[in-house]
């Protein structure tokens, strides 16, 4: 595969071939490998290493075309900035992108050294133990048909034709387990865990085999459940995933497109309740897949979402920062569009809470641990949602795993419906969030 | 006078490295035969039981006018290249960008690693791997010129934006208008060391329209799409006029909907993209890769009653233009028309190569994946429920109080069978007549369970396209039904 430097000097050969003074590329080389497991044997091991990049062109009228690509030799450059010089003349007239204003500004020192691959032996008998170690967990657990062992290198860059130039590397590694059980007689339960860090010695095997294992125990005795309204307390995944779903709340590309259920004006406004703070935080020390740079090249940072319930700032790409006369926050993708998303969510108490609460002593309230199907149960645009979950009805500390049912409502009515934001965060993948208890949600039970 | 028969050499392995590979890079055909079966044998010599290589080559672009502006034309080319190994029932799939010898040598040479095996050494003898005559699907029916006859640009801009005027006619209370479409090319070669040897081309394009509209606190949003898999001339074909019209109309039946009420209720679900139910609750769980992995509640139903006797099942990929149509799977298997339920009774699974492998199932032209860096897997292509014999009035005519599905959201089925999808435009029932539009419904259920309760089908079947993701990435499909009655489904809402 070429160097980054290779790509850098093919791009510049090819935009003096076809007479083009302004470009940007993005672009990553990831190499990975992945394993699965089935009853002792390897199921199916998984290797890739494959580069791709974005090219953005200039054209002589200022405005923008855009071409991806995996081929990466000259020859692919060549035909890839000729088509996104084709694609330029179709470019937006209004709000034409242009290089971030920080994409030479100096980006965070991080320390998250890449951890070298381990050998694909390796992953086969780590996860072939860990599938043995579920299985024999509890008798009820017959197997284990979701898990994975996972490991992927990226090197990825931003260059443009003004100078700027930066990469960075990373490593991942990853496990998941979702165990099912089988009892005579009784529906199959089925729960997993997950666990990600930046290599295979730093992975907390044994975390996420005793995650998978007591939560899927946990469902083993299940009842169905009243339809009615509950207290629901959401676990920090499952409020993270909901937060995501709505993200178009605090994305200004979203906001400017009509397509969010907030209005520039929105800004300074009471959203939530005072005893939520949202951020994103790129360059949290506990995400261990912190870039510096966004897509535009623009470096991360901690952004407040929301403060104390009140929406303080929105996500921004170097467009959007300028339309809505802002600081770019380090969160873009580029592509024919420009689009905005999240990094790593840092969710925390605002004000201070004036009442205890504790699933030891509630009654009558449900947690959620998992939500599902987002892609299917939530409207974005409407602010609705109707979404199925795995959790349990937790009565002074006795929990009950809630057999089939979903939870729905609005999520503007929701954040104003927090009556807690627990002190102790949950570590995932997504960010780190505690437990949110919210009043009066309409669960429905599987009749 | 009898003459004797001369052998071919016998080949080492230096003999295959020493040729010169002249294989064409824009171009998948028969210069790819020497490259393609040198690997194979070497595959094989290394103790490999089964090999394969999958070449993918693809011309993407999509578009989007938002409002009265182009705002994204996006090209993406593609080059890719993935080498299956078997070894008894294990597999090993390494993909890479790299399509030359030494790039394809070095991710076979990867995954024979992989499984614990080694190329084999310069001395050592090679098995010949006699691939078939190519089988070429696109030569054959006429899809190499597809690619040219395609709309540019320039047209797709003109269609999009006329299209998106066409919206703001038809809608009010419009917050935002998209049009959006998206052409999707692709060249596939297909060799594998049963002597395998197959080459096809794909040309699937989409179009549609993401309508959100609003009136102070009231908000509806209503897509529609449409699929084609075959004619060049699709976009300009695209009939936006009568869609804008249809999308108008839901959105502003739907603007001032009130939210549907929980509880079990009896539902008709509509025909076309209604076949999702058929999909998620019942379709994913009659591939074997399910069976592999223990969770689909089918895994030996195979010859018994699994749904209601008035139902009958199909997965093909034969059917003209439909969005799940393949000449040949990504195995190079032709595609067949399969019948899934007759009458309610299971009588076949949906099976690749390794799933037939596996489960014992017998391939079913199901092996499908998004592009090459996926190992394929049993998918479905174009699955719906076969027409019944009741007329719309009597499946409405059957129903007190109920709800109308009109139009189905996406949905997923778990590992316990349990599925669930959302509902974008639903109905109430009330003494048979549709009375008032309703929002914000989830349909969950059990697949074991809602099968046997699809009692009434309507002889109204129609297709719609649909994008599945699955193991092996995100593919095309159909799905599809007449209208019908679903007895008594939980409906999550408020």
């Amino acid at each position: 595969m070429p160097t980054i430097q290779d790509i850098a000097a093919y791009a510049e050969a090819s935009a003096q071939k076809l007479g083009v003074t302004k470009y940007d590329v993005y672009g990553s080389s990831v190499d990975e490998t992945s394993v699965q497991v089935d009853k002792g044997d390897p199921k199916q091991v998984k290797a890739s290493n494959r580069s791709s990049v974005i090219v953005r062109v200039w054209n002589d009228q200022g405005k923008v075309g855009v071409t991806s690509t995996s081929d990466v030799d000259p020859t692919g450059m060549d035909l890839a900035l000729e088509s996104a010089r084709d694609a330029s003349a179709f470019g937006v007239a209004d709000h034409i992108p242009d290089f971030s204003p920080e994409a030479t500004a100096p980006t965070a020192e991080v320390d998250l050294p890449p951890v070298d691959p381990a050998p694909v032996g390796d992953l086969i008998q780590r996860l072939v133990a860990l599938e043995k170690q579920l299985l024999e967990a509890h008798p009820a657990i017959a197997s284990v048909p979701y898990n994975g062992l996972a490991q992927r290198s990226i090197d990825r860059f931003y260059l443009n034709s003004a100078g700027a130039l930066r990469q960075e590397a990373r490593s991942y590694a990853s496990v998941y387990l979702y165990s099912k059980t089988e009892q005579e007689g009784r529906k199959p339960r089925s729960a997993g865990a997950v666990r990600v860090n930046r290599g295979l010695p730093l992975l907390d095997l044994e975390g996420c085999l005793k995650e998978a294992a007591d939560k899927t125990i946990s469902h083993l005795n299940y009842d169905k459940i009243a339809s009615g309204k509950y207290r629901v307390v959401f676990s920090g995944e499952a409020f993270l995933s909901l937060l995501g779903a709505f993200s178009n709340l605090y994305n200004a590309q979203s906001i400017l497109d009509h397509r969010s259920l907030s209005t520039p004006d929105s800004l300074g406004t009471v959203v939530a309740s005072d005893l939520l703070s949202v951020y994103d935080d790129a360059l949290h020390p506990e995400n261990i897949s912190a870039e510096t740079f966004d897509g535009e090249g623009t470096p991360t940072r901690r952004v407040p979402i929301l403060e104390k319930g009140v929406l303080t700032h929105f996500l921004h790409s170097a467009g959007t920062a300028k339309r809505m006369g802002a600081s770019p926050t380090g969160h873009a993708s580029i592509g024919a569009k420009v689009s905005v998303g999240p990094s790593y969510y840092h969710v925390l108490p605002g004000t201070e809470a004036k009442s205890e609460f504790s699933l030891e002593n509630a009654g009558n309230v449900i947690l959620i641990d998992d939500l599902q199907a987002l892609h299917a149960g939530v409207n974005s645009l409407q602010g609705s949602f109707s979404l199925p979950f795995d959790g349990w009805l937790i009565n002074q500390g006795e929990r009950v795993s809630v057999e089939s049912a979903t939870v729905a409502g609005d999520f503007r009515d929701l954040l104003k419906a927090i009556i807690h934001v627990e002190p102790h965060v949950e570590i995932t993948p997504e960010g780190l969030c505690p437990r949110i208890w919210v009043d009066s949600l309409s669960i429905t039970g599987e009749q | 006078m009898t003459v004797a028969p001369s052998l071919t050499p016998l080949l080492k392995t230096n003999d295959l490295l020493s040729r010169e590979y002249g294989a064409t890079r824009n171009r998948f055909d028969l210069s790819w035969e020497p490259t393609l079966a040198a690997l194979l044998g070497l595959g094989r010599s290394a103790g490999a039981d089964f090999v394969e290589f999958f070449l993918e080559r693809s011309n993407y672009i999509s578009g989007q006018a938002e409002d009265d502006a182009i705002t994204s034309i996006s090209p993406r080319i593609i080059t890719g290249a993935g080498v299956r190994v078997f070894l008894g029932k294990a597999d090993c799939y390494v993909s890479t960008n790299d399509l030359s010898f030494q790039g394809l040598k070095s991710a076979l040479d990867k995954a024979l690693g992989i499984m614990g095996l080694t190329l084999p050494g310069p001395a050592a003898n090679i098995s010949d791997i006699n691939l078939e005559l190519l089988r070429d699907y696109a030569s054959a029916r006429s899809k190499d010129e597809w690619l040219a006859t395609c709309s540019s640009m320039q047209e797709m801009g003109d269609v999009l934006l006329a299209a998106n005027a066409a919206l703001a006619k038809n809608a009010s209370h419009v917050q935002s208008r998209r049009a959006v479409y998206f052409r999707d090319w692709q060249e596939v070669l297909v060799a594998a060391s049963d002597g395998t040897f197959a080459r096809d081309i794909r040309l699937t394009q989409s179009v549609g329209y993401n309508l959100l509209c609003a009136d102070g606190e009231h908000r509806s949003s209503i897509g529609q799409r449409a699929g084609d898999t075959s004619n060049p001339a699709f976009l300009r074909e695209w009939d936006y006029e009568t869609v804008a019209q249809s999308v108008g109309e839901s959105a502003g039946k739907m603007l001032y909907a009130d939210y549907v009420e929980s509880g079990s209720y009896p539902v008709i679900m509509a025909n076309q993209f209604g076949g999702v139910i058929f999909h998620e609750a019942c379709g994913h769980l009659l591939e074997t890769t399910q069976i592999e992995r223990g969770t689909t509640p089918f895994i030996d139903k195979k010859g018994e009653k699994i749904a209601h006797e008035n139902l009958t099942a199909w997965d093909e990929g034969l059917s003209p233009d439909a969005f799940g149509t393949i000449d040949m799977d990504d195995e190079g298997m032709p595609a067949q028309r399969t019948l899934l339920i007759e009458n309610g009774i299971l009588r076949n699974f949906l099976s690749d190569r390794a799933g037939s492998m596996r489960t014992g199932h017998p391939r079913t032209g199901s092996g499908r994946r998004q592009g090459y860096t996926y190992a394929a897997a049993s998918r479905m292509r174009n699955t719906y429920i076969a027409p019944g014999d009741y007329s719309l009035d009597e499946l409405f005519a059957s129903v007190d109080k109920g709800i109308y599905c009109k139009k189905m959201g996406g949905g997923s089925v778990g590992a316990t069978g349990q599925f669930n999808f959302g509902v974008d435009e639903a109905y109430l029932i009330e003494n048979g007549k549709i009375t008032k539009p309703l929002k914000g419904a989830t349909l969950i259920g059990e697949a074991t369970e809602i099968m046997n309760k699809i009692s009434m089908c309507s002889n109204d079947l129609g297709l719609a396209a649909g994008f599945c993701g699955s193991i092996s990435g995100s593919v095309y499909v159909t799905v599809g039904q007449p209208h019908l009655t679903v007895d008594a489904i939980t409906v999550g809402g408020r």
